[in-house]
């Protein structure tokens, strides 16, 4: 029962606190490579009032049907991205799960590994869900490699359902389910 | 040119608040119907709600959904409803939804017909790539339809569904514009 939920070695998962941290994921969503790994919504930078606006819009949406952290390391309480699990269906135990590492020096750290872990404990055993998906791009291999070592597996290929550089690409949706998550 | 919302059985009209929402509403007491069109819970609608559902579905003119009733071409008997919804025009990629919330007009070929004329719409009116849609794995019937249009499986989510006490997929499925214009050659 004291099992820390919020709190990984690197990292901790905070509640996002737009007014400190507009100005940071506004200049995150002006680096392309990353707007496109993280959606198929077309790139366009958001200012930090934008980004604020964004944030009221989401907290009018159902608080039990969305959980969304930030991410900030415990050293020196920085933010460094965010995870969200969204498209909850409670009558199915269904989710969905979303996660970005904002400024590219901090991938590769192992940040995103801790907050995946984190919030896939909290899909698991907080929010009891039978399974939980996440969605990539067949062009971000890395988020495709990072799934599977968390233990997703590929269940569905939609072909050609993003268009971009003059190249149509898949959406790769993954899986994970309760009896295959490993804590 | 006339003809592009008509089938061979049924023809795609405009939706109407003030005159579907009551038999909207009736269908969804139909528990089977509501279970085979989505995984929210099944769960009656009130004449009032399927009011709000047509105006913020189907009569507006958001230009990201098309939705449409389904009317027999023999009587003029209003049957079911599709749609295209979530329309990505960056990528041409687009989710399509269909109910024929009338038992006695399912597994007859309307349902079947009422798709071939949408995606003939998505295709040749909104100029997109591909038409997705996603289908239950105890909805065998519609898997059929789906693949008598042109759709093929793309992919299953696992128990992506907790229905009767037991767990089912989702099967996901898809038509790229390629295929279509092939199966339109034959």
């Amino acid at each position: 029962m004291n099992t820390p939920l919020f709190e990984g070695e690197l990292i901790r998962l905070t509640p996002p606190d737009p007014d400190r941290d507009a100005e940071t994921e506004s200049m995150w969503t002006h680096d392309v490579e990353y707007m496109r790994m993280l959606s198929a919504d077309p790139v366009r930078p958001l200012s930090p009032a934008l980004i604020k606006k964004k944030y009221e819009e989401a907290e009018k949406e159902k608080a039990t049907h969305r959980y969304h952290f930030a991410i900030r390391t415990r050293a020196d309480d920085r933010l460094v991205g965010f995870v969200r699990l969204d498209h909850i269906e409670w009558n199915n135990g269904a989710s969905q799960v979303t996660l970005g590492v904002g400024d590219p020096n901090d991938r590769g750290r192992g940040f995103g590994a801790e907050a995946l872990k984190l919030i896939l404990r909290y899909a698991f055993a907080e929010l009891n869900l039978h399974r939980v998906t996440a969605d990539t791009h067949e062009y971000n291999e890395r988020a495709l490699r990072f799934l599977e070592r968390a233990g997703f597996v590929v269940e569905v290929r939609r072909r050609q359902a993003v268009h971009r550089d003059g190249k149509r690409w898949d959406v790769i949706k993954l899986g994970l389910l309760r009896e295959e998550y490993k804590p | 040119m006339n003809t592009l919302l008509q089938g061979e059985l049924v023809r795609l009209v405009a939706a109407s608040a003030e005159k579907d929402a009551e038999l909207l509403a009736q269908w969804s007491r139909d528990s089977e119907y509501a279970r085979l069109l989505d995984s929210d819970p099944a769960h009656p609608q009130s004449v009032r709600r399927a009011k709000e559902d047509i105006q913020k579905w189907m009569e507006n003119e958001s230009p990201d959904n098309f939705g449409f009733m389904i009317r027999t071409l023999a009587d003029d008997r209003l049957i079911g409803f599709v749609g295209l919804d979530g329309i990505r025009w960056t990528h041409g990629d687009t989710f399509v939804g269909i109910g024929i919330g009338d038992p006695e007009y399912r597994g007859n070929g309307y349902g079947t017909d009422a798709m071939r004329v949408i995606l003939r719409y998505a295709f040749t009116e909104l100029n997109l790539h591909r038409v997705s849609l996603d289908v239950f794995e105890y909805n065998p019937r519609a898997i059929r339809s789906y693949e008598k249009a042109g759709f093929v499986v793309e992919g299953r989510q696992r128990q992506a569904l907790n229905r009767d006490g037991r767990r089912w997929d989702v099967i996901y499925m898809g038509i790229l514009r390629e295929e279509w214009e092939r199966q339109q050659e034959r």
